[in-house]
């Protein structure tokens, strides 16, 4: 589309930037490449696309507009959000349109009797919960890139956090949705209470990672702010151990708010940083254990039983917070792990594999093998209550050869964690850096229902293309082609270009 | 060959009872998941349209058939894992025997669907039947870890998986969740646990509905946080009044200071029920809808409960009533007509509340539809993704109805 790629502009794209410029003002238009390159990859380094033309709607009717400029012309465009993903999500090849959310920044909507939110998508999600806070109430899901990532990206990559082992990752939290489809048409999905209307059309929409359409309009639920809060640093000697003792925690029935794990090399990276938080740097792994609710006896008395149970299952000592402040810094040290990972090496692949708690023990093991075979630096710091394992591989990328060792390390990780039962993502997504492994975990027709769901909402397979579904790996589907399987007719999309703007054809291809 | 032999032939004579259906339709019992995706792929062949039965009686299985699957063949129960507080259970299990191997596991499914305790989890999962414990553990899907369905045309298709979070691919459990058949046969379900509750503590308030509303609203301020809090109709509760029924279950510390939460914001009006009540009194509400022949939820918002209860007693009568006013959730049971369900369907859709008919007799679910009509530019949607997964449309189930 830009004519040379990242080399130079045809005057093509040119026409494209300019008819995107009508819609939302030029300078929300950026065309030249050292811009465009600034948004070149997402919180993953091993993958790189530049976008053709990079668009910055600022408001739900721009949107719409830009799609249906780009349904008229059949250009490919991307949703993206702050751009924190790590799977390769959020990026666009030079034939297509990156569509950058983060100025529908506005939270439009706080209802505090029915514990509602009604935001846009590039509304930062720590933002949500500090204007909720003097309702009393929060935004429960909390990825660690809280204070960067969008309420948008969340919804589609459904992401976790820490607090999602009580109170459940993002799908649980969303009620409702404006989704803009491909062919620019609105529909509203869900309802205002959360019940479905009709099929869950609002569950099957959030983690679909943008291919299903633009969400511009998240209607969210509120909790209460927890009134009592117990944060427990246990420390193991062995990693082994640590494990274990999730496995007790879990089977005690009282379920934490949180439960994560960080074993040495992390402790290490955090105590070495400025965030450092004080865990033992000879603990072979730590965990991290909150219990919280809204009765002050209560949160005591089961913080007590689950201390009783991280010292049985063999923790040397067992702390717990004593204000408010040593939770902050105890927090702090894991919500900026990764952070501090950062500064072991230039490059940091942050990895994302889910596998039954009980088997947490051995895989660990597995995986410090796994390291030790391909002479890697592995750390680990992960929700351990969940099973949600993010193995991180720390590495100079400029040494030749490092970066395929790094990708077959993390194959092998990969394999491990499904021969124990489990998955390759538990928050990140597929996006395009794990495709390669949906084979692994879906046959031939789980894989080709969902390219054909997808065909449903994006017949044309135009937004955030070839992401999430390997196509050469879905078996044929009912022999239907995909133009038939679309809800819209060609006649249909006829009517929908022709509402659009009117742009030649010849004025996008490069 | 007739569809009788021809089916013998498939999967053998003792799959097929042709004598039990009240409407003389042959009745198949496939014994595995793979005997399901090759009767319905030689349905999509030969063109027979199939109706999905669990046990078969949460909806009267009376819909107009070539033949009826039902899933009771399918009771195994190949994974409980107390350590991951996960299983994994065929979809034609009764919940009554899943729930005694589970709690032999010291495990526990947070669920209560109404009807009778040996309904099936696959009718369960299709009709994302949740009942009062949706306060305080979620609605059905949240329980799902993934399923396995057959495709109206005999796919298996398998999605999610059994591990406690995860986001490889779309969420097609969703679409089985509640789908009510429409783009499957569910045939295997990977459940997330919970550990039996140390403590399981239910109170009762008896009083006028308001008074009750009042209350609930005075125990949500005061953020008493129940796993159940159901407001139930006279009918249902078998009392004279209508009755405010709240429960706790968690740990003992949990459970006992929020019952004394909950003493304190209703000034101690509350009257705790023994286990052997609390039971019978759970058990019977959920069984008392199994008994009326419609029975449908309504989704609204919490502060719109009262108002919600107002409209369903104006227009179709409160007798059977269960509402869960934390979450705005109400069912009604009774007799009404179709003409009075779209009536009330029509004003509630004005007030964005969207009604799902559970159960009816089929010529009642025939002209409504489960669902009705859906939001604008969502309907294609619908249509398109049945188109998918039921691409010959041997599937029977009334989605949208006939208005
Ligand atoms: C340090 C660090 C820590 C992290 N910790 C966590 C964690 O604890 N838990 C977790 O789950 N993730 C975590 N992440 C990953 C990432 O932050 C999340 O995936 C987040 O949800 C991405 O949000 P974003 O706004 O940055 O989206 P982007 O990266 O911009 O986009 C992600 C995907 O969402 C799509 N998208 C964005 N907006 C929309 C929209 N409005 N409509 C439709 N599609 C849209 C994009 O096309 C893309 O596929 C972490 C990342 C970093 C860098
Ligand atoms: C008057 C009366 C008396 C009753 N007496 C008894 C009794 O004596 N014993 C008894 O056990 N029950 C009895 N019941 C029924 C009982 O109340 C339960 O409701 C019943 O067991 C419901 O479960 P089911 O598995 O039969 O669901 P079904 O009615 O078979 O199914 C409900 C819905 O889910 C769909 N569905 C079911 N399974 C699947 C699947 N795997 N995949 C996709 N879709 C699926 C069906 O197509 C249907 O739409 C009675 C009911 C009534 C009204």
């Amino acid at each position: 589309m830009t004519g040379g790629g990242e080399g130079g502009r045809g005057g093509r794209g040119e026409s494209l930037a300019a008819a995107l410029g009508e819609i939302v003002g030029a300078r929300h238009v950026r065309t030249a490449l050292p811009e465009r390159i600034t948004y070149a990859r997402d919180g993953l380094p091993t993958h790189r696309r530049v976008p053709g033309v990079v668009v910055l709607p600022g408001s739900r009717d721009e949107v719409v507009a830009v799609v249906r400029l780009l349904a008229a012309l059949g250009v490919p465009f991307v949703p993206r959000g702050a751009g924190t993903g790590l799977s390769g999500g959020a990026l666009a090849n030079d034939d297509a349109v990156l569509m950058v959310l983060t100025r529908l920044n506005r939270i439009l909507a706080i209802d505090p009797r029915n514990r509602i939110a009604v935001v846009e998508p590039g509304v930062v999600n720590v933002r949500l919960s500090a204007a909720a806070a003097p309702h009393g109430l929060y935004y429960s899901p909390d990825p660690s890139s809280q204070t960067a990532c969008t309420i948008g990206g969340n919804v589609a990559e459904n992401a976790g956090g820490p607090h999602c082992l009580k109170y459940g990752v993002t799908a649980t939290h969303v009620l409702g949705l404006e989704v803009v489809l491909a062919d620019g048409q609105v529909v509203e999905l869900g309802s205002p209470g959360g019940e479905p209307w009709g099929p869950d059309l609002v569950g099957l929409f959030v983690g679909s990672e943008g291919n299903f359409g633009i969400a511009t309009r998240i209607r969210v639920r509120l909790l209460p702010v927890p009134r009592a809060i117990r944060t427990l640093l246990a420390d193991f000697s062995a990693l082994r151990t640590a494990g274990e003792a999730v496995s007790a925690v879990i089977a005690s029935g009282i379920v934490p708010a949180a439960l994560e794990m960080m074993d040495q090399s992390c402790i290490n990276a955090v105590e070495d940083s400025v965030y450092a938080a004080g865990y033992p740097r000879d603990a072979a792994a730590v965990l991290l254990v909150e219990l919280d609710g809204c009765r002050e006896e209560a949160v005591a008395a089961d913080a007590d039983t689950i201390a009783g149970i991280l010292r049985a299952h063999g923790a040397r000592d067992v702390l717990s917070a004593a204000d408010a402040k040593q939770r902050e810094r105890l927090w702090q040290g894991r919500k900026k792990a990764f952070g501090a990972m950062g500064r072991l090496s230039r490059d940091l692949v942050v990895q994302d594999a889910v596998v039954p708690r009980s088997s947490l023990p051995d895989v660990l093991e597995a995986i410090g093998r796994i390291a030790a075979a391909y002479g890697l630096t592995v750390s680990n710091v992960f929700h351990a209550g969940d099973g949600n394992l993010h193995p991180n591989i720390s590495f100079d990328g400029r040494v030749p050869g490092l970066k395929a060792r790094v990708d077959q390390a993390s194959g092998e990780i990969m394999a491990v964690c499904i021969a124990a039962g489990g998955t390759i993502t538990g928050e990140h997504g597929i996006g395009l850096d794990k495709l390669r492994y949906m084979p692994l975990i879906f046959d031939g027709d789980a894989l080709a229902a969902m390219r054909a769901v997808r065909l449903v909402f994006d017949p044309l397979e135009r937004v955030n293309p070839g992401k999430v579904v390997p196509v050469h790996a879905c078996r044929e589907w009912s022999g239907v082609r995909s133009a038939q399987w679309g809800v819209r007719s060609a006649a249909d999309r006829d009517r929908s270009s022709n509402s659009a703007l009117r742009i030649p054809h010849s004025a996008f291809e490069s | 060959m007739s569809l009788v032999d021809r089916v013998r032939a498939l999967l053998g004579d003792d799959a097929v009872d042709v004598a039990t259906t009240p409407d003389g339709v042959p009745r198949v019992a496939p014994g595995s998941p793979d005997a399901v995706a090759l009767l319905l792929g030689t349905a999509r062949e030969e063109g027979w349209r199939v109706r999905v039965e669990g046990a078969g009686t949460w909806l009267p299985a009376d819909a107009p058939a070539d033949l009826a699957l039902t899933t009771r063949r399918l009771d195994k129960v190949p994974a409980i894992e107390p350590q991951d507080l996960s299983a994994t259970a065929e979809a034609g299990i009764g919940c009554d025997l899943l729930r005694q191997q589970l709690a032999d596991g010291g495990t526990w499914l947070a669920l209560d669907p109404p009807g009778l305790a040996g309904r099936t989890l696959g009718s369960v999962v299709a009709t994302a039947t949740a009942g009062p414990l949706r306060q305080g553990f979620g609605a059905v899907r949240d329980h799902l870890l993934g399923v396995t369905f057959v495709t109206g045309d005999g796919r298996l298709v398998q999605s999610g998986g059994r591990v406690m979070k995860n986001v490889a691919g779309y969420d097609l459990t969703k679409l089985a969740a509640g789908g009510f058949g429409a783009f499957g046969v569910i045939v295997l379900v990977h459940l997330r646990l919970r550990a039996l509750p140390r403590a399981d503590q239910t109170l009762v308030l008896e009083g006028s509905r308001e008074d009750l509303a009042q209350v609930a609203e005075d125990i949500a301020a005061a953020a008493v946080q129940p796993a159940a809090h159901e407001l139930m109709s006279p009918a249902l509760a078998r009392r004279e009044r209508w009755m405010l029924a709240v429960r706790f279950a968690g740990s003992a510390a949990l459970v006992s200071a929020e019952e004394a939460a909950l003493r304190a914001a209703s000034g101690g009006r509350f009257t705790a029920l023994r286990a052997d009540e609390a039971h019978a009194l759970w058990m019977r509400a959920a069984e008392s809808f199994a008994t009326r022949p419609v029975t449908f939820r309504v989704g609204g918002l919490p502060d719109s409960s009262d108002e919600l209860m107002d409209l369903l007693q104006h227009q179709v009568g409160d007798e059977w009533i269960s509402a869960s006013p934390g979450i705005g959730a109400i069912r009604w049971g009774g007799e009404t007509t179709v003409d009075r369900l779209r009536r009330l369907r029509r004003t509630l859709a004005g007030l964005e509340v969207p009604l799902t008919l559970e159960r009816a007799p089929w010529p009642v679910r025939a002209a409504v539809g489960h669902f009705g009509a859906y939001r604008e530019g969502v309907g294609p949607l619908v249509a398109g993704l049945r188109r998918t997964f039921d691409p010959g449309d041997a599937l029977v189930v009334a989605v949208e109805g006939t208005e």
